[in-house]
């Protein structure tokens, strides 16, 4: 992991290009985060493999009901020469849920923002094919946001139900 | 040898469904201009593709053109209800995803909520924990081996990949009751300590498993056919399987010597001397010899754990975590209360997020789980070897005839249940 | 289980046989005897119940492992618990050649359509086992994305486990064979009051009216839902 300080010049050079980009850094459990705006995710990856940030380990969505903005998607970088993890982390409200998409430089990418838009409904600008991955191509809405519901059956006792109707009375 | 003018095929050539059910050549409405390509369905449900994996391959002749697979057959939503359960129980619902390498998935989760907590884990169960991993490690490579060699045609590799298997998955019973998913891993360690003659039944296994692995070796490494249909088929070079995120024995067969036990250690996988084999084509014949010599790696990194295998606890301490010893609920009103909020509510994390990698039999496995101070996680990921080595799979066999499609899949290890979670 | 030890008849009682055989061959026995020797030595039976005994010992389980519960399934294959030697070993890659259906795994609802047509695809007479908890019943994952499988099928037995393990899936492949030796098998649909969902095409429908009370019968040119 870059320390706290290490991710504080990261942040810096990245606001020196663009000055709008960095919304903000954090260092918890020796993992180093840095919050960007949407529209820049491309160019600070970018940024980054320039750096050493070679490998694009995961790409995932998170649903962080009920703060706003509620989507995010996290990009966990992987410097294999320093062994260096960095996490890139971007935040969109679900009214415009556009992320421009990183997979025409990172080919990892393309499975996993079709996972992300799959379960979380963040449309990736970009993506050569965007379509569900794991549900059905029909299926209306997005599993894993929080406030959709997990479903699943009721659990019924049918035994007691069909021979005593209203055993539990 | 491809004619770049060619456009994919669709996927979905918008027909009704009765109609594709009625239509007798799919590839006359999917490619009017090139009579010569085909798209054929394999699968979900087919003899080789090692779950429910469902490929539309477009075919000129024998030759593969275009791959696309197509995924989600299995898909279970572990993600979503983990959501929804106490941090210990997600421990069993996350096993189920990778449901080879059980083990792996289950520390994954225990690291990250390790982390979360800022926990230590006592060193006896870091030793326990490396010691079933790399079990499960031989246990999934000889299931990856049978059924490899089940795909090849060589039917008894796979009895007898089965009959070691059945061995360790004996020693799991010894530890933990259960053949598979045995929810052994806790948060905090362990979650019993090991039987008094499991060390020496381990030692038994591992004194005689090196000479199984010379049987399988006289009986595959040389051997004509598996020769024919490994080597040199499905060089991928390691620029490009870095490109798609690709980790594990596929990375280090094309030569990346890249292993997490050994570039970022976890679990005092430091302690332990072990090579980690590397290939130099990075054909299938490398893949299939790269996990051969990780299995032996495993067996000497299992004899120096038991050799080194320290007394002390076996889980934390920490009784806000961990369930206190049965014997103390009887004398200890602070024990009786601790099980008590532990096993009705959990123990509460606070807020966090945190990504946990780990190296499991496939490549990379890592646990992303973000916690909002409740007792249960807010958000799961697993991040799948399986689901982004997939992604590989059409540089595999691009230009490549079925049959080592075929072989390709074999040793491209996928496990179902990974990629869909 | 209690082992029953029978001895063999003394070697009087066995020539006297031998003879009764010889004379029966030669047309030398009369009524009686006659009758004695054929209740000793011929095993009568229906073709019905010859028929189950064949069809029950002989099941082709359809190659079918979704998630785990496969891996289970093909350590009761292999040489540890080996069904082999039941006779269940041959495991079919097509479902026309299968007919028995084990499903073991998880079926999401991406699945449940492939699945209900591999077991439209087989042929009578067929069976299914669900294996493993979820398959059953959802097992542990009861969400949006799991179905369970008597939901869209016919299930003859549930095997709990998650995963069983490969003896409790023995057992459950046994009893099914009990109970198929036992019972007549007219069809999943007379099991599972099916009747009435044939498919039938309108060509047949048209030359004969009775030939099934089936609801859906297939016109040219429509989808097969209308009646």
């Amino acid at each position: 992991m870059p320390d706290a300080t290490g991710l504080e010049l990261i942040a810096q050079e990245l606001r020196d290009r663009d000055a709008d980009a960095v919304l903000g850094t954090l260092f918890y459990r020796e993992q180093a985060t840095i919050l960007v705006h949407p529209n820049a995710v491309p160019a600070t990856l970018e940024h980054l493999r320039g750096k050493g940030y070679t490998f694009l380990a995961s790409l995932h969505g998170v649903d962080y009901f009920p703060e706003e903005p509620r989507l995010g998607v996290h990009y966990e970088l992987l410097d294999m020469k320093r062994v260096d993890r960095l996490r890139v982390k971007t935040r969109v409200h679900t009214d415009v849920p556009h992320v421009p998409s990183v997979t025409p430089k990172w080919p990892t990418a393309n499975h996993q923002e079709r996972e992300a838009f799959d379960m979380f409904g963040i449309v990736f600008d970009g993506h050569p094919d965007l379509r569900r991955i794991l549900m059905p191509e029909d299926y209306e809405g997005w599993p894993q946001r929080r406030d959709f519901p997990v479903g699943g059956e009721a659990i019924l006792y049918t035994h007691n139900e069909l021979n005593q109707p209203g055993w539990w009375k | 040898m491809t004619d770049t003018s060619l456009t994919p095929p669709s996927l979905t050539p918008q027909l009704d469904y009765r109609e594709m059910e009625k239509s007798h050549d799919l590839s006359a409405i999917e490619h009017p201009g090139n009579e010569e390509l085909l798209t054929l369905n394999m699968g979900p449900h087919h003899p080789a593709t090692h779950g429910v994996l469902r490929l539309l391959t477009t075919l000129e002749g024998e030759v593969i053109r275009d791959i696309k697979p197509i995924i989600g057959y299995v898909h279970t939503g572990i993600e979503k209800i983990c959501e929804d359960k106490a941090y210990w129980k997600v421990i069993t619902l996350v096993e189920r995803m990778d449901y080879l390498s059980y083990y792996f998935n289950a520390y994954a989760f225990c690291g990250a909520v390790e982390r979360l907590l800022d926990l230590e884990v006592p060193k006896r169960a870091q030793y326990l924990r490396v010691i079933h991993m790399e079990l499960n490690r031989i246990a999934s490579h000889l299931l990856w081996l049978a059924t490899g060699g089940l795909d090849l045609g060589a039917m008894s590799v796979f009895w007898y990949g089965w009959r070691d298997r059945d061995r360790i998955l004996d020693l799991f019973e010894m530890s933990s009751g259960q053949r598979m998913h045995t929810r052994y891993f806790q948060v905090g360690g362990v979650f019993e300590d090991i039987p008094s003659d499991w060390a020496a039944k381990c030692r038994e296994f591992t004194q005689e498993f090196p000479t199984r692995l010379d049987q399988f070796e006289d009986l595959i490494d040389r051997n004509e056919i598996v020769l024919q249909r490994l080597r040199n088929v499905g060089v991928v070079d390691a620029e490009t399987l870095l490109g798609f995120g690709v980790t594990g024995p596929l990375l280090r067969a094309a030569g990346t010597p890249w292993d997490l036990r050994k570039a970022h250690p976890y679990s005092s996988y430091e302690d332990f001397q072990f090579g980690v084999p590397v290939g130099t084509v990075g054909d299938n014949y490398d893949r299939y010899r790269v996990r051969m010599v990780e299995m032996r790696e495993s067996v000497k990194i299992i004899e120096q754990a038991l050799d080194g295998l320290p007394e002390g606890p076996y889980i934390t301490d920490n009784r806000k975590i961990a369930l206190p010893p049965r014997h103390e609920l009887a004398t200890s009103m602070e024990a009786l209360i601790h099980h008590f909020k532990l096993v009705t509510e959990g123990f509460r994390v606070p807020p966090g997020e945190v990504y946990f990698p780990i190296e499991s039999p496939r490549g990379e496995m890592g646990c992303f789980v973000r916690s909002d101070g409740s007792s249960k996680p807010a958000r799961v990921h697993m991040r799948d070897p399986s689901f982004v080595n997939l992604q590989a799979f059409k540089s595999m066999v691009q230009d490549t005839y079925i049959a080592d499609m075929i072989a390709t899949l074999a040793m491209l290890d996928p496990i179902l249940g990974g990629i869909d979670r | 289980m209690e082992i029953v030890r029978q001895k063999l008849s003394d070697s009087t009682d066995f020539r006297a046989r031998q003879l009764r055989a010889r004379d029966m061959l030669k047309g030398d026995l009369d009524d009686a005897d006659l009758q004695k020797h054929v209740e000793e030595s011929l095993l009568t039976t229906t073709l019905e119940k010859a028929s189950k005994w064949a069809q029950g010992n002989a099941f082709m389980p359809a190659t079918f492992g979704l998630a785990c519960c496969a891996i289970e399934m093909m350590a009761m294959v292999n040489a540890r618990v080996d069904i082999a030697r039941f006779g269940f070993e041959a495991f079919r890659a097509s479902p026309r050649q299968a007919d028995v259906l084990i499903i073991s795994g998880r079926i999401s609802i991406k699945m449940a359509p492939v699945v209900r047509r591999i077991y439209d695809q087989m042929l009578e007479p067929k069976w299914a086992i669900a294996m493993g908890a979820c398959a059953s019943s959802q097992g542990v994952f009861n969400n949006y994305a799991i179905v369970p499988a008597d939901k869209f099928m016919p299930v003859d037995m549930y095997v709990p486990g998650c995963p069983p393990r490969p003896e409790s899936l023995a057992h459950g492949i046994l009893k099914l064979r009990q109970a198929v030796v036992a019972r007549p098998d007219l069809g999943w649909r007379a099991r599972y009051g099916g009747e009435g969902t044939e498919e039938v095409l309108a060509q047949v429908a048209a030359e004969d009216p009775g030939a099934a009370a089936a609801i859906n019968v297939l016109r040219e040119g429509t989808d097969g839902a209308s009646a």
